[in-house]
């Protein structure tokens, strides 16, 4: 199994940074603005986010949490089935603004299905995709991010190893080749 | 583990405490699903479920209807009462008629216990178990130690009192499996007419003594008399039955401690429970309906993916 460094520490910082001033050219004071990281690896890098953006405009965003597996469409199509975790979005979505936060984007399915599963919480104004790694040339849906961390052009065979921490001064991103 | 051992929900005596555990976690989402605006998801959309009744319920099946539209089954129903049962037709005719419209799974209720075992040895489809005779109900006693779980923080190490009609209960046996494969202590409470000669065998606590078993237990779970399935006279008088059984507002008060009151339903006022015992603030029986749903979503779903 091959391992490629694709960023590390210091440039994703330098990516997150970026992402987080494009986001307030968007959005400028985020009055109307919510953010929603994706379960289960989207979560901490739209924290991550969501702590940069608090700390350069001194106000506090709306920031919630949505798990996809009950709109999956690859239920009983799979061998193993994903497993269930939390949703938390503890706002009105009703007019306002969303950034849905994951950390790579590949197929599109489960951005679908969170679009779908969003729904269920009421009608955005608007919808915007955000990640930190856009696997460009794999996608079996039309969808496209608004703003990219980092697009990479992949095998549909090789993987993308995103490792956050918390409060992370060693996170890495790997380019996996399966043998 | 994200996927049940089962393909069928026959008893809790088929699966493991891994098994119910990812129930409950399960559960903890669509609790949350059904408490959103839009209280729906579409999980099984393309699945076709049949409710095979028969006999009697109202709870279950609304709650068993509820929970498949939730997840955005196929929902179709059939009661024995009028049907082709009555001209003769037998059980696996009946179902393998249902099958043959192409139905995925079978919720059953059944009078005679073991009825959903035979099935599953003849059919393809995923069989849920909705209560066969006085054997188990499966659902039910997962939801009351979901329940258990939600008011308590965990089921581990916990003392529950089973109180009543424990001979012509499927609800007791299936409780006490569930609750001691979940690591609590079980005790059954009844008169000894009303308690079945193989309980020694299952290691659960025996008492006669009603107030005896609440000063023990942390959660009394109060079964109805089943008078329906009772031929013979098993005690004097419903009278007699509540006055040495019965449990009201003053004996819970009485307590040196807080303990949880519940209850699969339907209540028998006045006979097992009084009313403002029933209505009283230890009661949590409207929460083990909510949950019901939320639990009987979370079987129906991991079924599905199991097949």
């Amino acid at each position: 199994m091959q391992k490629k460094l694709i960023l590390d520490s210091d440039l994703l910082d330098i990516t997150l940074s970026r992402l987080c001033q494009q986001l307030i050219e968007n959005h400028k004071d985020f009055a109307e603005t919510v953010i929603i990281g994706l379960q289960p690896r989207g979560v901490l890098l739209a924290e991550i986010i969501h702590q940069k953006l608090e700390k350069i405009l001194r106000k506090s965003i709306p920031l919630g949490l949505l798990d996809t597996t009950f709109h999956r469409d690859d239920y009983r199509r799979r061998e193993i089935p994903v497993k269930a975790t939390e949703t938390r979005i503890p706002f009105v979505i009703e007019g306002k603004n969303v950034v849905l936060v994951d950390d790579v984007l590949f197929t599109g399915r489960t951005v679908r299905a969170a679009l779908d599963a969003m729904i269920s919480f009421g009608r955005p104004e608007k919808v915007e995709l955000l990640v930190l790694i856009d696997r460009k040339y794999n996608r079996d849906l039309p969808i496209a991010p608004d703003y990219v961390g980092k697009i990479v052009n992949t095998l549909a065979s090789q993987k993308v190893l995103v490792e956050l921490e918390e409060k992370g001064n060693n996170n890495k991103i790997w380019l996996i080749n399966k043998d | 583990m994200s996927k049940l051992s089962q393909k069928h929900l026959l008893g809790i005596k088929d699966i493991t405490r891994e098994d119910i555990e990812l129930i409950f976690e399960t559960a903890d989402n669509f609790k949350q699903v059904i408490n959103r605006p839009i209280k729906k998801v579409p999980s099984l959309r393309d699945v076709t479920i049949a409710n095979v009744f028969f006999e009697n319920s109202t709870r279950t099946r609304l709650s068993f209807e509820l929970a498949q539209k939730r997840l955005s089954a196929d929902v179709i129903n059939f009661s024995a009462s009028n049907s082709s049962v009555k001209k003769g037709e037998t059980l696996l005719d009946t179902v393998n008629n249902i099958l043959a419209m192409k139905v995925d799974m079978i919720v059953m209720r059944h009078a005679s216990a073991g009825a959903p075992h035979f099935l599953s040895r003849h059919i393809k489809a995923n069989i849920v178990n909705a209560g066969d005779g006085t054997h188990e109900h499966p659902t039910q006693a997962l939801l009351d130690a979901y329940s258990i779980r939600e008011k308590l923080g965990s089921v581990t190490g916990k003392k529950i009192a089973i109180i009543g009609d424990i001979l012509h209960s499927r609800v007791a046996l299936s409780n006490i499996f569930a609750l001691q494969k979940l690591g609590a202590k079980v005790m059954v409470c009844a008169p000894p007419t009303l308690l079945p000669k193989f309980l020694d065998q299952l290691g659960v606590l025996i008492e006669y003594d009603v107030k005896k078993a609440l000063d023990w237990c942390d959660v009394a779970n109060v079964l109805r008399i089943q008078l329906e399935r009772q031929h013979i006279k098993y005690f004097p008088s419903l009278r007699e039955y509540s006055l040495y059984y019965g449990i009201n507002k003053k004996m819970l008060d009485n307590l040196k401690k807080e303990i949880v009151l519940m209850h699969p339903g339907p209540i028998n006022r006045g006979v097992e429970l009084s009313s403002d015992a029933a209505d009283s603030s230890h009661s949590i029986i409207l929460d083990q309906v909510e949950n019901g749903v939320a639990v009987r979503m979370a079987v129906l779903y991991l079924l599905a993916g199991a097949a």
